[in-house]
């Protein structure tokens, strides 16, 4: 247990008396701010090194309903070599699937030189969060089973919104007691729908008391997603949990991220909020899929002088 | 892994400027009767051109110029035709932007995402919002058919050069008075390329006229019998020469002076934004702004919290080329603004206050300072009570709300002041009782032309922007029959 727990006893009464502690976040100063930092000029070198830094930060992602093993198998070959004729490309920093197609994915990463590529599954009754708990307990079993080493877990935003705060940190313990050492803990919070920064905050803080590895905006499914306001204050969060407790909490923008541009925003957001320890894959993710071709062809760019067509990346 | 961004520097060669400039006097170059000195760059010390020493002659020829057109031309205007030439120059000035934005920042030393970010897009918008007001005067609040003054002496100081331009030229020129206007001795080429502007609006000869030159320009502009009104930006040791001298004339000023600001943080504020509105208080343009948020009153039980979050985000300030455009804070105007600077930051240190810079390195050429913050300042430090006008804040701490009013309010100055709080009814309790002009909550250092900027006390006579800011410029359809020029 960590020292922030100290100030609750993990009841509804007790995290919300802490939660309230926490000092507000005014809407217009935050969006400011992260506007501010969306004006960072960056090119040449620092360019290059951001794109390659975001390409090893991007967890690839397939998560339709339309997904098939094919689909999948293509993903993880994409995620090992994302640019199959030039081989500096870093590989991406994880695939993220549904649970039934982590096997598959696991399988393939492992038989292509790709073991070092975690399988990053989502789960309690993704995207909803809409299950019994029991559901949402099995659901995380079959994906460590089936070899995740990453969990993508959606906090019941419906119970965090009533106030129950007692009930999503219990969720998200049982969660985490399930992953132990087997697999780190994203907890997605889904903030397009949490709307306020203030409860951005409270919920990056409810996570990471109840023992989140990493938190993450958004499934993906609802708009608006990773919004530099909202990363900006989940990265604030973090911040202040590292003064707070010494443990570094990473974190995962996911949604609405798809241009090298949008991209090079987040990394100016971790770079001038949390610092240069976050610039790394193992405490910042990018949840995407259309990011890594744009990603690519400015990388491309970049080293030949001229943009190449969306034809000269691979189609997924 | 360190992520540093590159040079990233705003390309020069959109500006053109030229080895020496004439004064601009009734539509055209004219040279000047008191010889030219160097205009530089801050950043650098490079010598950018030669401008001219305007002579108390060279105003006595721009003031009648002024008065001529004013009497032939500008009075005789209908109202809508003023306001068209007004929307000529904003969307000139809107076209120039860039060209404007890096003479700017050439000139002054600020950071080039100040100048194109704030700077030049303002400045269109107090000429767009003047425009608008042109033929509506009667609106104004000062009865029906107010009178312009006639011809109106302008002062500018070296913080917002063209922004304040702006905030002279638009009313003075919407209100139907024409101008004398003086740039700062270390900041005119952006009024000098304004004047180009005039020209290619084919503004009237004479209704603006630019004489460059140093403190005794401008005198000899406030002791012209041939002024109307003085309109004057400055320190307020020269606002009280200023009123002095014109004490006993029929003319008639607004006077917009020093400050020295109180933010105040009470315990409940959102701290990370606050943190950012202490940043944006006292780094935004070096702190060279009347109005900066000079003096933070921080309630003493965040102030552990606020004072750490602080020196991390200063820390992060990117100190350097103000051409680049992540450069944060830019340089100090000039070498005597910089011994200001030290002198009163030398008075910290023996006055017994802790100082505490951002571990930055700062250029070899050029006028810089760290960015600064004094703690265990009290009330009867020089560095809480006068204005430093540099990057320079002075940390003070409150227990209670009537405590940070009663000190917020201690200060002969009375310019603006900040409120961070998540209770409203706390902050309209507090702003109820600052003495102050301008009061910001939740936010600091934002303008714009439809609000009304001035100070209380020692900072000032009268208010500029808004409909306050056209009562500087206006008598009243009583009054007007009586006075000078105001027919």
């Amino acid at each position: 247990m960590n020292s922030v727990l100290e100030h609750t006893d993990g009841t509804d009464s007790g995290l919300k008396r802490f939660l309230a502690t926490l000092s507000g976040v005014d809407k217009v100063g935050v969006e400011a701010r992260a506007a501010m930092l969306g004006t960072r000029s960056i090119k040449t070198t620092s360019k290059a090194w951001a794109i390659d830094t975001a390409i090893s930060m991007v967890d690839l992602t397939t998560l339709e309903g339309a997904d098939t093993p094919g689909k999948v198998r293509a993903l993880c070959e994409k995620a090992i070599r994302p640019d199959p004729t030039d081989s500096t490309v870093p590989s991406v920093g994880a695939v993220c699937v549904y649970n039934d197609l982590v096997k598959i994915a696991r399988t393939h990463l492992d038989d292509n030189n790709g073991a070092r590529i975690p399988v990053a599954a989502v789960t309690t009754a993704f995207p909803s969060g809409r299950a019994t708990m029991a559901v949402k307990i099995r659901d995380t079993h079959d994906a460590l089973d089936a070899g995740a080493t990453e969990i993508d877990m959606v906090i019941d935003r419906g119970a965090f919104l009533a106030g129950r705060y007692g009930e999503v940190f219990e969720e998200i313990r049982a969660i985490k007691a399930i992953c132990k050492d087997r697999a780190h803990l994203k907890v997605i919070l889904e903030t397009g729908e949490l709307v306020t920064y203030d409860n951005v905050k409270k919920a990056s803080f409810l996570a990471m008391m109840a023992g989140a590895d990493f938190i993450k905006t958004s499934t993906g499914k609802v708009t608006p997603a990773a919004t530099p306001p909202v990363v900006l204050t989940m990265l604030e969060a973090v911040r202040d949990y590292y003064e707070m407790t010494g443990i570094r909490i990473g974190v995962k923008a996911a949604g609405g991220i798809r241009t090298t541009k949008d991209a090079i925003k987040q990394l100016v957001l971790v770079n001038e909020t949390v610092g240069s320890e976050w610039l790394s894959p193992t405490l910042f993710r990018i949840g995407a899929s259309a990011l890594l071709n744009d990603l690519l062809l400015q990388r491309m760019k970049m080293r030949t002088g001229h943009y190449a067509s969306a034809n000269y990346v691979t189609v997924d | 892994m360190e992520f540093t961004y590159a040079a990233a520097p705003e390309s020069r060669s959109v500006v053109d400027i030229a080895p020496s400039y004439k004064l601009f006097i009734n539509g055209d170059w004219v040279a000047g009767k008191g010889g030219t000195f160097p205009t530089i760059n801050p950043a650098t010390e490079e010598v950018l051109s030669k401008v001219t020493q305007g002579s108390a002659s060279d105003i006595d020829r721009a003031v009648k110029a002024a008065r001529n057109a004013y009497t032939k031309i500008w009075s005789k205007l209908p109202a809508k035709e003023r306001g068209k030439y007004l929307f000529r120059i904003a969307r000139i000035l809107q076209e120039r932007a860039r060209e404007f934005a890096v003479l700017e920042t050439l000139n002054n030393g600020k950071p080039i995402r100040e100048s194109r970010d704030v700077d030049i897009p303002l400045a269109a918008a107090h000429f767009f919002y003047h425009a608008g007001w042109a033929d509506k005067l009667d609106y104004a609040g000062v009865g029906k058919s107010p009178k312009p003054y006639g011809v109106v002496g302008q002062i500018i100081p070296w913080n917002f050069p063209l922004l304040m331009l702006a905030w002279k030229i638009a009313p003075a020129l919407a209100t139907g008075n024409t101008v004398v206007l003086k740039p700062a001795e270390t900041t005119p080429l952006t009024a000098l390329l304004f004047a180009e502007v005039c020209q290619q609006a084919d503004l009237p000869d004479g209704v603006v006229n630019i004489v460059t030159g140093d403190g005794r320009t401008g005198a000899a502009l406030v002791n012209h019998p041939g002024i109307d009104k003085i309109a004057f930006t400055g320190s307020t040791e020269v606002g009280k020469i200023i009123a002095r001298a014109i004490a006993g004339t029929e003319k008639k000023a607004t006077l917009e002076l020093g400050g020295k600001a109180a933010n105040i943080i009470y315990d409940d504020a959102a701290i990370d934004q606050a943190v950012e509105g202490i940043i944006n208080g006292i780094f935004f343009n070096q702190g060279h702004v009347c109005c900066a948020g000079s003096r933070l009153l921080v309630q003493e039980s965040v102030y552990g919290t606020v004072l750490d979050k602080l020196q991390e985000r200063m820390a992060k300030i990117r100190v350097g080329d103000p051409m680049d455009k992540n450069t944060d804070l830019g340089a100090i105007n000039s070498a005597a603004q910089l011994a200001k600077i030290k002198e009163l930051t030398s008075a910290g240190d023996s006055e017994g206050a802790t100082r505490w810079s951002s571990p930055c390195e700062l250029p070899e050429k050029g006028f810089w300072f760290a960015p600064t913050i004094f703690t265990g300042v009290t009330e009867s430090h020089r560095i809480a009570r006068e204005e430093i006008f540099g990057p320079v804040l002075s940390v003070l701490t409150f227990r209670t709300p009537a405590e940070a009013i009663e000190k917020a309010n201690a200060t002969p100055y009375g310019l603006s002041a900040g409120i961070w709080s998540e209770k409203s009814s706390k902050i309209l309790w507090t702003a109820q009782n600052l003495r102050a002009g301008v009061i910001w909550s939740n936010t600091f250092n934002k303008f714009d032309p439809a609000s009304p900027f001035g100070g209380y006390k020692e900072s000032g006579w009268g208010r500029e922007g808004g409909r306050h800011g056209l009562h500087g410029y206006l008598l009243t359809t009583q009054k007007s029959h009586s006075q000078k020029g105001g027919k």
